[in-house]
């Protein structure tokens, strides 16, 4: 019963290892960009693939059954939510501290010289 | 619903299946108990590593302080030039050849091949203390350079705390895998599994938490090294 849908055939794992790979170099590229709405949607549309690829052939998750699916990709949903309330939550905070502060008068180093 | 359905563990179609496996009175996920704790620990490890990253997304945002850039932080010499993110993306390639690693070890280990899962899920481990490795040089190089949990020169203080506490949970995970993954590892050759009735699922069981330390490390390198 255990072994059920886990004796592929290796061609799979060589293409996600090369398709990970790949994704991975894209992912590296958009650091490259200049920053902006299309470098932020890249890197979230790589590390979207990677994830879901690592998920899905290499955990084996796209053979389990679906009440095992659901009861662990189904959670992780609340933390957008997280998210959400969190992002709200930072902006208010940066006003708050720009009003009541100032801005910030930091001048910082530009690294690597030493 | 019917009793061959279940005794072969087939799968209903549909949410008929979803139905069937919560309302049969016996264990629902037709999975060894180990694989499904594995998957509720991950579950619950997903939940602590994106609790840090969106607390480093809150401080960020917050922060009216320049926020470092990771891209000249985290640039190495190479051939004369600064290369951006150069140790970075060695560690994320290692870790993704490690994962590849893995999923081969798992793969020979349902095909009882003891010699092949051993050897494959050392260069596993192998992968993962050179990660670990580098980890440490990058951590020494930032800490040299005056990075602390409680400020830097580069900018906003909260970079050296998000950085510290991420990566720095990360590595652990990396390192209790590799133990993890040599326990299992030398068990496999030494004939341990064999007695207990030649079963392998150890095998996949720790490399559902390898693949886990990799995934997270996807969402870190696009958050924390690349926003």
């Amino acid at each position: 019963m255990a072994a059920e849908g886990t004796q592929h055939p290796l061609k799979i794992y060589w293409i996600m290892w090369g398709a990970l790979f790949v994704l991975s170099t894209f992912s590296y590229a958009t650091d490259f960009m200049d920053d902006g709405a299309l470098r932020t949607s890249l890197i979230l549309l790589f590390m979207l693939a990677k994830a879901g690829g690592i998920v899905w052939i290499f955990m084996h998750m796209g053979w389990e059954r679906i009440a095992l699916k659901l009861a662990i990709l189904g959670p992780p949903v609340a933390i957008l939510v997280l998210i959400g309330l969190m992002s709200l939550e930072g902006h208010y905070v940066e006003d708050n501290r720009l009003q009541h502060y100032g801005g910030s008068t930091m001048e910082p180093q530009t690294p690597g010289h030493h | 619903m019917s009793e061959a359905v279940l005794d072969s563990g087939a799968e209903a179609p549909g949410k008929q299946a979803l139905v069937e496996d919560w309302s049969r009175d016996k264990q629902v996920f037709g999975v060894p108990w180990g694989k499904a704790m594995m998957w509720i620990f991950l579950l619950s490890d997903t939940f602590i590593f994106s609790c840090f990253l969106v607390g480093y997304m809150m401080v960020r945002i917050s922060t009216t302080d320049p926020w470092p850039n990771p891209s000249e932080v985290f640039a190495l010499e190479a051939f004369g030039y600064p290369v951006p993110l150069l140790l970075i993306a060695i560690m994320t390639f290692v870790l993704i050849t490690s994962s590849g690693t893995m999923a081969l070890a798992v793969n020979m280990g349902y095909r009882k091949d003891r010699k092949k899962t051993f050897w494959l899920m050392v260069a596993t481990a192998a992968l993962g203390a050179t990660f670990v490795g580098m980890q440490a040089f990058e951590w020494t190089k930032l800490i040299m350079e005056g990075v602390r949990p409680w400020g830097n020169p580069f900018g906003a203080a909260q970079f050296g705390s998000s950085f510290f506490m991420i990566t720095g949970f990360h590595g652990m995970h990396v390192s209790a895998g590799v133990i993890y993954l040599l326990v299992v590892a030398f068990r496999v050759r030494n004939g341990f599994y064999e007695k207990r009735g030649g079963n392998y699922e150890i095998v996949e069981i720790a490399g559902l938490y390898w693949h886990f330390v990799d995934l997270v490390w996807v969402f870190i390198f696009a958050f924390f090294y690349l926003w």
